[in-house]
């Protein structure tokens, strides 16, 4: 099984969020999403300024096989984007905890937050979605 | 394998199997006031030798006109050996095979036509083709769109002088995409698109895209380096629509103004293509590289395999309908493959300086074709400036389409009438020359247009 961090948040299409203060996120794409689309070759960020609905694309990760978006979990606006992507998808691949993060949301109900999956919860999931 | 795979008994044990009495049938489903019925006014099966003597009938009527029609479509020498290999059995498909890498040869083909009309365009990145020229500038704008995301602007300015039929396209197009085409119109005196015009269409909302033709649809060169400056300073794209032949000899698109154009797209049929009432033709889209992801259709690329081994690979698919479904950038899934093959042989054949060659003869027969008819009692030139190789033409005196009727009458396709498309050009009618129209058949058309409008 693919590594799973206990102090994030996860979603059903494969994304984690990280709380970096009261309101703001950071996203990204899981170690099992990233290992099932293989090696990425670009990375669309989404402009900063924007906002965006839960539920609503944010990012796409293009593989050599496919091309994927990245949905907002939450609604709120896009703060910051990983610019570093631009010229290095590939750090998705190598880091996707870490140096891989994709954008910084400001959520508009932390509470919202709330509903999101554990990391016990999302391995459990990632686990049933593979049978 | 039989070339008609299913026999008698074939469809028999099939419908068996699934339990249907006849072909009928498996057509229960549809209510019998919704389907065709009979067909009317097909006539019935002829064998082979009477097809080919009623062919032969008709190709006679038609006769071998003298052609100095072009309006988008131009009648151009083809050397023999490009139709020969074209139709070779390794190259003779539509589009690209299903498996592409399994076919080597036709990708380099594709991959060597990419880097050609780079070249010719001066722009860094070539997609492997699309359906003509009119659907092509629809994509450019799309593409343009898309890739606008700061401006998130849906307005794009279409120039007058682009051709009507591209307009009608574009508009067909892109019309249920909440994109707004606002138009331009050019100088009655120059037959051109003055920057007035261009800033009255901009105004002062922003703008996606600005598209600028050369030649423009009369066969007039657009001062190509300000308009694309000025689309450039409004925070517009810039699509050029030009003419493969006339970018032999113009500078080309990506070094127009101070950064050069965004986007070029183009009508490929001046490349080794017949006329062929009308298609199929195809069309180009070159862009710059960091917009090679919002371009429509597929790329071929050049690689190497384990062994260290060139190959060539379809690369940039993953935005493609097929994997990509609604989302895809485009709805193009492919290419016009055999006409990109005869494209790619008669850029080759002909080579950087037979090409250019061909746009010389091009513009010093069209000049003097249009001086030889301007010399005629009641035909003027419409519009002053450079042009290439097509230009506009008043008639005084007599109709245009009487005109041109007549010189149909003596075997002669004189031209464009211009009434349908410009309702305030008065009598007025499109004229091309090409490297076909020498001495004898600028003399000819002359004399016959006198006869004309006496």
């Amino acid at each position: 099984m693919s590594e799973v961090p206990s102090d994030l948040k996860y979603t059903r299409a494969h994304e984690w969020l990280r709380l970096e203060d009261d309101s703001v996120v950071t996203i990204g794409i899981t170690d099992h999403a990233q290992a099932q689309l293989g090696d990425l070759v670009f990375v669309e960020v989404p402009e900063t300024g924007s906002s965006l609905g839960a539920g609503d694309a944010a990012a796409v990760v293009e593989s050599v096989k496919a091309a994927s978006d990245v949905y907002a979990p939450v609604a709120g606006e896009v703060v910051g984007a990983n610019e570093q992507l631009d010229e290095s998808p590939e750090l998705v691949n190598n880091d996707p905890f870490g140096e891989g993060w994709i954008y910084k949301l400001r959520v508009e109900n932390p509470a919202a937050l709330d509903e999101l999956m554990s990391a016990a919860d999302y391995e459990a999931f990632a686990e049933s979605e593979e049978d | 394998m039989p070339f008609i795979p299913h026999t008698e008994t074939d469809v028999r044990s099939m419908l068996d199997a699934i339990g249907v009495e006849d072909i009928d049938g498996l057509f229960d489903e549809i209510a019998g006031g919704l389907r065709a019925g009979e067909l009317e006014g097909v006539p019935e099966g002829m064998p082979e030798m009477a097809v080919n003597r009623l062919m032969e009938r008709r190709a006679a009527q038609e006769g071998r006109p003298l052609c100095f029609l072009g309006a988008g479509a131009y009648p151009h020498h083809i050397p023999q050996a490009i139709w020969q290999l074209t139709t070779r059995g390794e190259f003779y498909s539509a589009y690209t095979p299903y498996q592409a890498e399994a076919s080597q040869g036709t990708l380099q083909v594709t991959y060597e036509f990419q880097s050609m009309m780079a070249e010719l365009t001066g722009m860094e990145v070539s997609n492997a083709s699309l359906y003509d020229g009119g659907s092509a500038l629809a994509e450019a704008i799309l593409m343009a769109v898309r890739g606008n995301r700061k401006a998130k602007s849906k307005r794009v300015i279409v120039p007058r002088a682009v051709h009507p039929h591209y307009r009608d396209a574009t508009r067909t197009i892109v019309r249920n995409q909440g994109i707004e085409l606002v138009e331009a119109d050019f100088d009655r005196s120059t037959g051109t698109t003055p920057l007035e015009q261009l800033d009255s269409a901009l105004g002062d909302e922003p703008a996606a895209a600005v598209v600028i033709p050369q030649p423009n649809f009369f066969g007039r060169l657009e001062d190509v380096d300000a308009l694309t400056d000025r689309a450039h300073e409004c925070g517009a794209q810039v699509i050029a629509v030009a003419n493969p032949t006339a970018l032999a000899l113009l500078s080309p698109p990506g070094q127009w103004g101070g950064k050069g154009v965004d986007i070029v797209v183009g009508e490929g049929q001046p490349l080794g293509i017949p006329l062929s009432a009308g298609g199929p033709y195809v069309g180009f889209l070159c862009t710059r590289k960091n917009l090679a992801r919002q371009m429509p259709g597929r790329v071929v690329g050049r690689t190497v395999d384990a062994d260290g081994n060139t190959g060539y690979v379809m690369t940039l698919r993953a935005r493609e309908q097929d994997i990509r479904r609604s989302k895809a950038t485009s709805n193009i899934c492919t290419n016009q493959g055999l006409m990109v093959t005869a494209a790619t042989l008669y850029m080759s054949i002909m080579g950087p300086e037979g090409f250019e060659r061909v746009a010389r003869h091009c513009h010093a027969n069209a000049r003097a074709l249009r001086d030889e008819l301007c010399a005629i009692d009641g035909v003027s030139a419409a519009f002053d400036g450079p042009f290439f190789h097509e230009f506009v033409l008043r008639i005084d005196g007599r109709p245009v389409t009487d005109v041109l009727g007549d010189l149909a009458g003596e075997n002669i396709l004189g031209g464009l009438a211009l009434e349908p498309y410009y309702d305030n050009l008065g009598d007025a009618m499109l004229v091309c020359a090409t490297e076909l129209h020498g001495e004898d058949e600028r003399r000819a058309f002359a004399e016959a247009l006198a006869r004309a409008v006496a």
